[in-house]
This record gives C-alpha cells, structure tokens and sequence, in this order.
C-alpha cells in the first residue's frame, strides 16, 4: 500500500503539508484571538505580538533548520547545544583582554562552527550511513562539552562595537502604543527579526522553487523512488544536514544578539522547542510533509501559549511545560488523524 | 575446489565472522579502554576494602563505581532494546519519568511533610507505586507509538517536555527528605554487604529478562513486530499490542531505576535527577550494536553497552575532566565506536581485507 501511494506521493504529500498548514494557522489565530478576547488588551498591543517575535527569532531560524532536516527524514538535535557554542565562541573572541574583537569577524567564527558541525555531521548522516539521531546526539555532546572548554562561565559581553549592534533597535511606523502619561511609544523590533524573516523567506522559496528543495520533499517521501528518479539521496541528505548546522549557527549569533553574553546553559533544550515548533507547523518526522510558514507560525503557536500560561497567573514553572506537553501532544493526534484520513483514501 | 583451499577460506571467513559478530564491538571497545587504562595507571583497577560513613565495611575503587552506577544505566537499556526492537525508535523521556517515578515514591513515603520522622507507608508500597504510575506512564507513550502511530521519538518529546515539572507538581516542588536509613539501602550498601545494592538489583533485573526472553515469545515478536509489522499483523501478532507491551516493561526498569536514584540520595532534585540519562541509555542501545531503527537485538549486547559508557565516564573522570567538559570527550568515543560499527565501513574494511588477501596469495 505505501508503494501505491507514494506513486501519487507529489499530490498527496503537497495537500497534505497545505492542509496541516492551514490547521496550524487556524489554531495560532484562534488562540491569539481568544488571548485577546479574554485577557484583555495586553495582547493587543503590536509590542507584545513583536516581543514574541524578538524574543523567538533564534527559536525561528532554528526550527527551520530542523524543518529542512525533518522533511529528509532525518533529525539534528545538537542545534541547541551548537547555539550555546556559537554564543559563547563569539564573546570569548569579543570580549578577549588585550584586544576586542571586531563583530564580523565573530560573525565568521560562528558561521565556521556551523559549517564545521554541518560538514562532518552531513558526512556521517549522508555517506556513512549512521543514524542522524546518535550523529547529532554525538554533536550535542561535543558541543556542550567543548562550550565549557571554551569558557566555564556566564559573563556578559562588553565590546561597545557589539552592544551598540545588540541595542539597535528597528522603529516600525505607525504602531505603537500610548503609555499611561500619554506619550507614543513607537514599537520596534530587533535585528535578529529581520534576519529570521529572511531566513523564512529564502527557505521557503529554497522548498518552493528549486531543485534541492523539490528533492528534499523526495528523499523525504521515499528514499528508493527519489534514487530510483535520479535524485542523489546521499547528496541531498547531506545538504539538508549543512544547511541546518548552519542555520543553527546562524540563529545562535541572533540569540547572542538578543541576550549579549554567553554561557554554557545559554538555549537549553532549544533542539526539543524547534521539533516542538516544527512539529506542530506541520512537520512530520516521517519526512516528505513540511512547510517553512508553517514552522513559522509553530514557533508562533508555542510561544503564544507559553505567554497566555503565564498572563493567566499560573506563575509555578511547571505549568509551562505542561501546556506545551499538551498542545504537542494535541498536534501529534491532529496528524495522526490527517495520516489515517490519507491510509483510508489510499485504500479506497 | 581443494579441501586446502576450502579451509583457509573458512579461516578468512571465520575471522571476518568474529568481526561481524553483534558482541564483537562492545567487547572491543572494552578491551581498548581498559588497556587504555592498564597502560596510563594501573590504580584504576585497585580495589579497597574502606569503610562507610556509617563504620561498614565497603569495597570502594573505580570498577566497583563502574559496576554501581552501570548498573542504572544497565536495567534503563533493558528496557530501551526492547523498545527500540520493537518500535523502530527510542523513548528520550525515561529521565523525566525516573523524576516522577522517584517523586511518586517520596510522595508515598513522606505523604505532606517534608521531613517525616516516620515513613508513613514501607517502602514497597511505595516502590510498587512508582510501578504502577511509571507503567502507566510508559503506556501513554505506548498508546500514541502503537495506537496513533506516532514516530518514538516525537511521541516520548511530550513526556520529556512535562515530565520534571509533573514531578516536581507531585510534591509542590518541595523536596522531602527521608531520614530513615533503611531507605537509603538500595542506592547504596545493604549493612554486612560490601558489595553496593544497586548491582544485585541490576543482576535480578538481567535474569528476569533473561528468563522472559526464553521462556516467552517477548523477545521474538518485538523483533518480527521491528522487522516488518504488516506480516507479523499477517502471522497472528499484533503489533500494537507488542509495541504497548514493550514501552510498558520500560516504565517498569524506569521505576526500579528511579527508587535507586531516590535511594542514594535520600531526597530528589526535579531537574538534575538522571539529566541526560537517556542519551546514555540510547547510546548504550547503539553502542551494543543494535540498529535503532528496529528488528533484531542482542540484549547482553546492549547491557554490556551500558557498562562500557559507564567505564567510559568513569575513566575520564579519573584523568580529572570536568565533568561539564565531559560530554565533547565522549562525543568523540562515541563517533570512533558509531563509525566503526556503520555498516558501509564494516564493509568497506572487509573488502580491503579480502583484496590484501587475494594479492598475497597472487604474490605468493
């Protein structure tokens, strides 16, 4: 039967990432609606939607590494670790006692981790055959590892080229709130935003339009028919693997722009919130069924709910956790449906 | 072909067999540290007779800790090679579920006080407690692995993301401690023996299985339900029900695991208890040569997998790494093991033996 299908695997597999997309879109704009309905007009101000997204941006680059990593199959969980690597890295080299650091050059730093974690994980992934769940378990090791070989403890960045980046802050016109003195307060983003909508962007059109991202969905739906069409599955695995090391340092470097210092329990379980978030944009970890908006409005989603918990009162940490638990677990039964609904179609 | 030739053959293949053999990694991998270790101190095979804080004597010295804390780590791979047989995939929430089963037994033990004069309850209600909840636990993860086909993984986040913070709500985030000392006996030494608990409970746990495996069909039908579940639905074996059964004999050895935790110390912490010890358990899993994608185990394979990650961390801590800095070293271990191991380079090395081989005969 799984052969049957995955000769129709385009159709199906595109209707099927639309309709777990739709479903997610629905439920972020349900919640925040009823947020604002029923806990006032804290949530709507632009502010507190755009501190959702200042505060997530690094969650949002993550994630989308993971999604391109998901919908070959595979899995990357070393991409929290390799934040906190990536952050601590830069503000050792910033921060160095006879001379700072110049910002783009900590830049390249961050960026050569990543493509280092990317290459030999890929390789391992890709080439040798090795399950992607111990290769980057591996990688989570070596990077949490080596953070605390680099430096044991928290500090604070003080280079002023990097604070001066880290305190700019993007004015949106127009929006804004009034405070309680009456004066505007214009509402502003960080950086790190403009970086992960990019990122957004380009992967989308990287899924959408291009030939790697075509095989992605390919090598993802089924590994024999993509060799069997030509595509080469080894290569593509590996890209998928690049790619989201990557991103993940990428998304590191915007964390350590949002907090400015670095530390070895900087973006703990961060891997775990961007399969949260992919997940419940749509992601399978089957592979071949993804969408980067949809991951998008996943980290959304999450982050949303985390702050309606904590809007509500529930201060105690653990209900946090326990709603998150719960919205994924809801999520994983939504898919479970839709894939049933598609085995009940097939058959007939 | 000559008998001569034939034999020579089988020597080459039997050599070639040793090396595809499922123990043979595990065992290699143990060879090279403990000669590792023999070579850079020999101490570290020193074993002492000391005494205990409370005047017993005890044997102390890095094997005795290998076995004692191996031991943990032995009865959680039980577990997870069941599952990972059966299911195709591996449950990364035991050490939440550790968290909630130790915190179910303090609950049971302590009731609303904090620090009881009395046990309120013996300990084997408590523990049979944690039991129940802990394989109520392993069933939901079950039900969404067999019933809603849920990749393992993913199924096992939701546990992971609640699970400490569900601990640490069974006790209102308090920490209770027990004084009572016949409490601490199963994390560390029963008065009389200096041989730490932990081991023979780790040892019981090896015999039931042991017994389980061959007396029951458990250890087949995880491994047909693994290799292709639709024709062992068509042989008369339901998958469902065997994933089910498997993710609840997990949180079985989450339980026992969880009352040595809670043992040693006497009280819990919600989020240091066994953090990361499903890494190590998987690990243990991979590292006995077990594909983690389903299908066939070796289960003395994956306990002795257990030991040797065991070994592994307690040599690095005797060469004083810290143990923050720990992980990247083991990392290292773990992809010269993983790399070994892949298929495509025991084939690879194979090839190359089998090429040496036939232009040495040429030569000769």
């Amino acid at each position: 039967m799984k052969n049957q299908l995955s000769s129709k695997r385009g159709l199906r597999g595109m209707s099927d990432t639309n309709l777990l997309l739709l479903i997610t879109i629905v439920v972020f704009v349900l919640m925040y609606v009823l947020a604002i309905i029923f806990l006032g007009s804290g949530f709507l101000k632009p502010q507190n939607f755009l501190n959702i997204l200042n505060e997530n941006a690094s969650l949002i680059i993550l994630s989308c590494g993971m999604s391109l990593v998901m919908i070959t199959g595979g899995i990357d969980i070393s991409v929290g670790q390799l934040t906190s690597l990536v952050c601590m890295s830069a503000a050792v080299y910033l921060d160095m006692p006879n001379k700072p650091g110049n910002v783009a050059t900590s830049l390249c730093i961050a960026l050569g981790i990543g493509l280092a974690f990317g290459l030999v994980q890929g390789f391992l992934v890709a080439y040798l055959e090795i399950q992607p769940f111990i290769v980057s378990l591996a990688g989570l090791f070596f990077a949490k590892g080596m953070t605390t070989i680099v430096n044991a403890t928290q500090f604070n960045v003080e280079n002023k080229e990097f604070v001066a980046l880290k305190n700019t802050r993007i004015y949106i016109p127009f929006l804004g709130s009034y405070n309680k003195k009456g004066t505007f307060i214009p509402a502003y983003i960080e950086i790190g935003v403009i970086v992960a909508i990019i990122v957004v962007v380009l992967l989308f059109l990287l899924l959408r339009w291009t030939r790697l991202g075509r095989n992605f969905y390919a090598v993802g739906g089924n590994n024999q028919s993509a060799r069997l069409l030509g595509i080469n599955v080894k290569r593509t695995k590996f890209m998928a693997h690049l790619l989201c090391s990557i991103l993940a340092a990428i998304g590191g470097y915007v964390y350590f722009m949002h907090v400015g210092s670095g530390s070895p329990s900087h973006a703990d379980g961060a891997e775990m919130n961007a399969i949260a978030s992919s997940i419940i944009g749509g992601t399978m970890l089957t592979g071949g069924v993804g969408n980067i908006i949809g991951t998008f409005f996943g980290v959304l989603s999450l982050s949303t709910i985390k702050n309606i918990v904590s809007s509500l009162g529930l201060d105690e940490a653990w209900w946090t956790n326990i709603t998150v638990a719960f919205m994924l677990c809801l999520f994983l039964l939504i898919q479970s449906l839709v894939l049933r609904r598609k085995a009940g179609a097939g058959k007939k | 072909m000559t008998p001569s030739k034939s034999s020579n053959k089988s020597l080459g293949a039997q050599l070639i067999g040793l090396t595809r053999k499922q123990l043979f990694i595990p065992i290699a991998a143990l060879l090279c540290l403990i000669i590792f270790n023999l070579i850079a101190d020999p101490s570290f095979f020193n074993i002492k007779v000391g005494l205990n804080s409370a005047g017993q004597p005890v044997l102390s010295g890095y094997l005795i800790t290998i076995l004692d804390y191996g031991s943990e780590l032995a009865i959680l791979a039980i577990g997870m090679t069941l599952v990972t047989s059966a299911s195709g995939g591996q449950d990364i929430s035991v050490g939440a579920a550790i968290a909630i089963a130790g915190s179910v037994i303090l609950k049971v033990l302590c009731g609303n006080e904090s620090r009881p004069e009395h046990m309120k309850a013996p300990i084997i209600v408590a523990f049979l407690v944690a039991c129940v909840v802990a394989m109520i636990f392993g069933a939901f993860n079950g039900a969404l692995v067999a019933f809603f086909k849920i990749q393992p993984m993913v199924a096992t986040l939701i546990l992971f993301t609640a699970g400490r913070s569900i601990a640490a709500w069974i006790n209102n985030n308090e920490l209770p401690i027990i004084s009572d000392e016949s409490f601490s006996y199963f994390g560390t030494f029963i008065p009389g023996c200096p041989i730490p608990t932990p081991v023979f409970i780790a040892a019981a746990c090896m015999v039931v299985i042991f017994l389980v495996l061959k007396f029951t069909n458990l250890g087949l039908y995880s491994q047909s339900v693994g290799i292709n579940p639709h024709s062992s639905r068509l042989n008369g074996i339901n998958p469902a029900i065997v994933k089910l059964i498997t993710y609840v004999i997990l949180g079985l050895c989450v339980a026992v695991v969880g009352l040595i935790k809670v043992s040693r110390i006497s009280t819990i912490n919600y989020s240091v208890v066994a953090k990361d010890i499903e890494m190590d358990a998987i690990l243990a899993v991979a590292l006995g040569g077990n594909s983690l994608g389903g299908g066939k185990f070796s289960m003395p394979a994956s306990i002795m997998g257990a030991y040797i990650i065991q070994f592994l961390t307690t040599t690095l801590y005797k060469f004083n790494v810290n143990s923050s800095a720990l992980p990247a070293y083991k990392a290292v271990v773990v992809i010269v093991l993983v790399v070994l191991s892949a298929p495509v380079v025991r084939e690879r090395i194979n090839r190359l033996k089998k090429s040496s081989s036939k232009t040495a005969k040429e030569v000769a």
